[in-house]
């Protein structure tokens, strides 16, 4: 110490603590920069959670409660989790109307997808629930769709008939045709169960299992689905289809019987 | 009767005066107006427009021909696989579309080529043909009951009553012949229609992904389909046991649940119904998660499964039968015995 002490005035000594001074000051930057990083992070996340903040005060907050605690309007949204609002908010069902019948039909979105995420995360901070699944869980691409269908008969066409053509439930609810909804939209839908559909969590249909429903939907109800038969009437059944033989196609023989029969072929008409 | 026809009207007067009109008068009120005069077609005057209506009925046919070739050469050409988009029916066979209209344009132009020929060139002129008596002659009638008379006479029916009597009872029990024969229509029901393959400890196996199921994968407002322990869908006889089998789970608030039997039978507000309908047994499961409703969409059956899924709507006539359930060792759910009544519709003897 004292070696060291008697060489403080030593015309080096400053020149050696300068550099002293700036390796420590590296090593120390070295350690604390990720921590920064993940500061920046969750700076980014809460803003996010701001800003979805802000964009549910003024859309949502008069029905679902300021904090999201529900009120006589509607539900709590208290652990719905981001699937749901972006299921809601992204199919346009949210914000419904002040007065709206029976069910909350689809329309067009009035939110961006940044403003969705915003929302979904601000709901999701409230509570635990279920995330926005990523395009590898609801995409098509190389799922089962044999399998699919069963699964789709089994457990969903009872409601949204056997091609996803929908259906009446009572009191004017009903099932929604699925004809060209987003798979990422189906995905949530079986996830959290909007409405008074019921869900289908993945602990009782699995990841692959929704996977090849998705798969199957898109075969079977697109607008690019093959259907060698042509001309499907709704795609309701033989009901529908019965009906339409009688009325046009018995009709129309009969409308022909009389075009002919009320035609004169007199030269001179009476 | 046919003296009082005036004499005007029978079809030998209207030849002689075709177009005449009968006139009512007092004596006559009713008079039969006869057949209105006959006015001729232009092609009946013009030879000009018959050969136009003979070329219009052989252009007809000859189109009917060439649809049907091309009928045979789109059998023949278009693989059966073939998709073509067509306005408005979407992504269509091509083989069934150029089949249906080929067909479809042979017949209709047969059809209209024989219409049109009819309406212009054929004979136009209304004819009228008397029917004839249905009574047969009186000679021919009497001779016909006398002949009936003689041969009953003859078959000695009426006099000897040991045959007439044997004869009847031989009749009256042949048809027991054919009532035994429906015997052997098929096995008889037996208690088939009481029991299931639900019994104590059971396993509930998921449908979609046949492993057995805890209470907490079941959560509130979700729907799940279960079959027994042991029934795997390659078995021969799946159809018929998971037709009397079939479960639907759903899991309701504890608070929810109106009714207390419902509340013991299930599990921490996980309910076990028959998927059932007990008016004519379709596979009900509409479920509402928010009313609890479940809606049989045959006959718009409505059960409330929050109150022991009795009914609330629609013709079904007794409420979803519940399957009582608990959880085993495991932790996993089990049935704790069958359905305590016949699942399904109603039978007579079911009472």
């Amino acid at each position: 110490m004292k070696k060291l002490s008697a060489r403080r005035r030593h015309p080096a000594a400053a020149l050696v603590v300068l550099l002293l001074a700036l390796a420590c000051t590296g090593g120390l930057y070295a350690v604390f920069a990720p921590a920064d990083k993940a500061q920046a992070d969750e700076t980014a996340q809460s803003l996010t959670i701001e800003e979805g903040k802000k964009l549910y005060a003024v859309g949502c907050a008069s029905c679902h409660g300021t904090g999201g605690q529900g009120t006589s309007d509607g539900p709590s949204l208290v652990g719905v989790g981001a699937a749901a609002v972006d299921f809601q908010v992204g199919t346009g069902r949210m914000p419904a109307a002040t007065s709206q019948g029976a069910q909350i039909p689809r329309k067009k979105p009035v939110y961006t997808q940044a403003e969705i995420d915003a929302l979904a995360a601000y709901v999701a901070s409230l509570g635990a629930g279920p995330a926005i699944p990523a395009e590898s869980q609801y995409s098509p691409e190389g799922a089962d769709i044999a399998k699919g269908g069963e699964l789709f008969r089994n457990n969903c066409a009872q409601c949204h008939n056997f091609t996803g053509k929908g259906g009446a439930l009572t009191h004017g609810k009903y099932a929604p045709n699925l004809e060209d909804v987003d798979p990422k939209h189906i995905y949530e839908a079986m996830l959290t169960g909007p409405q008074n559909m019921p869900s289908f969590p993945d602990s009782t249909l699995s990841e692959q299992n929704k996977k090849d429903i998705i798969a199957y939907l898109d075969e079977v109800n697109s607008q690019d689905t093959e259907n060698p038969g042509g001309l499907e009437l709704g795609g309701l059944g033989p009901v529908s289809e019965g009906l339409f033989g009688w009325i046009f196609g018995l009709g129309g023989l009969i409308a022909v019987a009389v075009w002919v029969a009320a035609r004169t072929a007199k030269a001179k008409k009476s | 009767m046919s003296s009082q026809i005036p004499e005007e009207n029978l079809p030998a007067a209207q030849d002689t005066a075709h177009g005449a009109v009968g006139v009512a008068d007092e004596k006559n009120p009713f008079a039969d107006p006869g057949l209105p005069p006959h006015e001729h077609r232009r092609q009946d005057i013009d030879e000009r427009a018959a050969k136009r209506s003979e070329r219009t009925v052989a252009l007809l046919f000859t189109v009917s021909m060439l649809a049907t070739i091309g009928f045979i050469a789109a059998f023949v050409a278009i693989p059966v696989d073939k998709i073509v988009y067509i306005f408005p029916f979407g992504h269509v066979s091509a083989l069934n579309f150029a089949l249906g209209v080929t067909l479809g344009v042979s017949l209709f132009t047969i059809g209209a080529g024989a219409v049109h020929w009819a309406r212009t060139l054929m004979s136009d002129e209304e004819l009228t043909d008397e029917r004839h008596a249905i009574e047969a002659e009186p000679e021919v009638r009497a001779k016909v009951m006398d002949d009936f008379r003689q041969g009953a006479k003859e078959s000695q029916l009426g006099r000897r009553k040991l045959i007439r009597n044997t004869m009847f009872g031989a009749l009256a029990v042949v048809p027991l012949s054919g009532v035994v024969l429906l015997r052997e229509l098929g096995p008889l029901p037996e208690d088939k229609l009481r029991h299931t393959l639900w019994s104590k400890g059971k396993l509930l196996i998921n449908q979609n992904t046949g492993e057995p199921m805890r209470p907490s994968d079941i959560v509130t407002g979700s729907l799940t389909f279960a079959k027994p322990e042991g029934l795997e869908e390659h078995d021969h006889d799946f159809n018929n046991e998971i037709a009397k089998a079939a479960l639907m789970l759903v899991r309701i608030q504890p608070e929810d649940i109106k009714d207390k039997r419902t509340m013991e039978w299930g599990h921490e507000g996980i309910l076990a119904y028959s998927k059932i309908c007990t008016h004519v047994g379709c596979p009900i499961s509409l479920y509402e998660q928010q009313t609890h409703h479940v809606l049989c969409p045959c006959h718009q059956s409505t059960f409330d499964l929050s109150d022991g899924a009795k009914v609330i709507f629609g013709p079904a006539g007794h409420a979803l039968p519940q399957l009582r359930i608990g959880v085993n060792d495991e932790g996993y759910l089990e049935a704790l015995s069958d359905f305590e009544e016949p699942v399904g519709p109603a039978f007579w003897e079911r009472g």
